[in-house]
């Protein structure tokens, strides 16, 4: 037995890419390897929870959790998981707030499986059968399946979380900074982001170009506009750019692709709801006063919730949609 | 409260400047207006963050109305403005939640309107009523909250 540091990495409601943020951080990944245990990594390792069940409790230095929580069996290991850990990681955006998956607050599981199970074209499925907790298989076999929450929910509404790593995904830099703060004892205060305090718009490339008053006339998608490399501000050209909610430290990687920032960095500090705080800061870009204008302009944006709650549904003050 | 019992919970935040003013005139004069409107006293329209408003949806306001200075009167010059473009925008954005658009009310009522208030006020609160509850917590289930660990 080694007495190097354990941790556990674990992925719940994600899509994988955060796994694979950790792979590609390429020659530094040896280092976190050459300085720690892993000691369950199930999308990279043979692993099995009973592993970590003989683990005594707080015996892991750090567990490394991405995605939200949907299924049952994610709330029951990563429970598990707090009891085992000295410190709990919320990795990446949807940990952090939800991500992509937490979009899946506008409808619920009835509206999920009926869709997914019953409509889609493509389906053969005469018996409309849906999953289910329970089935019992050949009459005598009893299988069971994790539940199926109504909604995604961001890890820390499931269990306490020491620090917040965030991104869709997390930059190599943001991922080693954070390990070397936890490998050389420098982590800031518990419950912070880490990652700079600031907004987007503090080191975008784009800033200088941003006029002091900007006035709009209409909001514009970023597919239907065919200036996005003039390196112009976004937001001049009335394109919804994340980036005044948006935490820095990203390495404004959207921005240098030629696309708005979609917020996955979450909002800066004392920023409760990302979504609201942008909607405040476009609705001032509005360049009319007229009270029967305004509507007009705010008409020209088909959809809000997607761009203003593309990561941040499930921790936004109001966290899904009223279904019923 | 109506027959059915039920008796919305309203929020109005209002402008220390002109709507309070009317609202105090209203009380003086005795004029009629609905007694569950709670009112929230703010230094300008403008200074009503969103999230104030979602706030107040979460935790149990049935109705939210943000009352300022009619155009051009506003102490900071285009505070009432940015509550005007705000709560346009807030509006479907709520729709997309699930809330009625009526649940949000923006309105201009100087000191010397207490008559207006009263009316406004009474006017919210019969759409309230017929909207029903809200009831947010309870409407969409669990939302769950975890203490940082110490
Ligand atoms: S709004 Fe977007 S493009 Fe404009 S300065 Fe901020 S991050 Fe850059
Ligand atoms: S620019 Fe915005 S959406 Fe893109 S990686 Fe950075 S924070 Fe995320
Ligand atoms: S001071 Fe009354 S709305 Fe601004």
């Amino acid at each position: 037995m080694s007495d190097k540091p354990k941790i556990a990495i674990y992925w719940c409601s994600s899509c994988g890419g955060c796994e694979e943020a950790v792979v590609d951080l390429n020659e530094a990944i040896l280092d976190v390897v050459d300085a720690v245990d892993i000691v369950f990594w199930p999308v990279a390792m043979d692993f099995k929870y009973e592993d970590v069940r003989k683990l005594k409790d707080g015996e892991l230095l750090a567990s490394f959790i991405n995605g939200g929580i949907r299924l049952s069996e994610q709330e029951e290991i990563v429970k598990l998981l707090r009891e085992k850990s000295q410190l709990v990681f919320a990795f990446g955006s949807c940990a952090v707030m939800g991500g992509v998956p937490g979009l899946a607050n506008m409808t619920d599981r009835e509206g999920i499986f009926t869709r997914v199970y019953k409509e889609i074209e493509s389906n053969d499925n005469p018996e409309n059968r849906v999953p289910e907790t329970e089935t019992k298989l050949d009459g005598k076999y009893d299988l069971e399946l994790p539940e199926f929450y109504d909604s995604v929910y961001p890890l820390d509404q499931i269990i306490p979380v020491d620090y917040y790593i965030p991104g869709c995904a997390p930059s190599p830099e943001t991922i080693t900074d954070a390990f070397t703060a936890i490998l050389e004892g420098k982590l800031p205060e518990k419950g912070s982001v880490l990652s700079p305090t600031k907004s987007l718009c503090d080191t975008c490339p784009r800033k200088d170009s941003k006029p002091d008053k900007i006035e709009i006339e209409r909001f514009v998608e970023p597919h239907r506009y065919d200036k996005l490399d003039d390196g112009r501000c976004f937001l001049e050209a009335g394109i919804i750019c994340m980036g005044p909610a948006t935490r820095g430290g990203c390495g404004e990687r959207c921005i240098n692709a030629n696309m708005p920032c979609r917020g996955c960095y979450g909002p800066p500090n004392n920023v409760k709801d990302q979504g609201v705080r942008m909607m405040s800061a476009l609705s001032s870009l509005i360049k009319t006063d007229e009270e029967k204008e305004i509507p007009k302009v705010i008409e020209t944006l088909p959809d809000l919730i997607g761009p203003l709650y593309m990561y941040g549904l499930p921790s936004s003050i109001l966290f899904r949609k009223k279904i019923k | 409260m109506t027959e059915t019992g039920f008796e919305p919970n309203i929020i109005a935040f209002v402008c220390n400047w002109c709507s309070y003013g009317g609202a105090d005139i209203a009380g003086s004069m005795r004029l009629k207006y609905p007694s569950n409107i709670k009112l929230i006293r703010v230094m300008c329209s403008g200074r009503v963050d969103p999230e104030f408003i979602m706030e107040a949806f979460r935790s149990g306001a049935d109705g939210v109305m943000v009352l300022g200075c009619h155009p051009n009167d506003c102490h900071y010059i285009e505070g009432n403005y940015k509550a005007l473009k705000r709560c346009n925008m807030l509006r479907p954005l709520l729709d997309q939640f699930n809330i009625e658009q009526d649940r949000l009310h923006l309105d201009w009522v100087s000191a010397s309107e207490g008559e207006k208030f009263a009316r406004v006020s009474r006017e919210m609160n019969e759409r309230i009523t017929k909207l029903g509850p809200l009831n947010w917590e309870k409407a969409i289930g669990p939302i769950r909250s975890m203490e940082v660990p110490s």
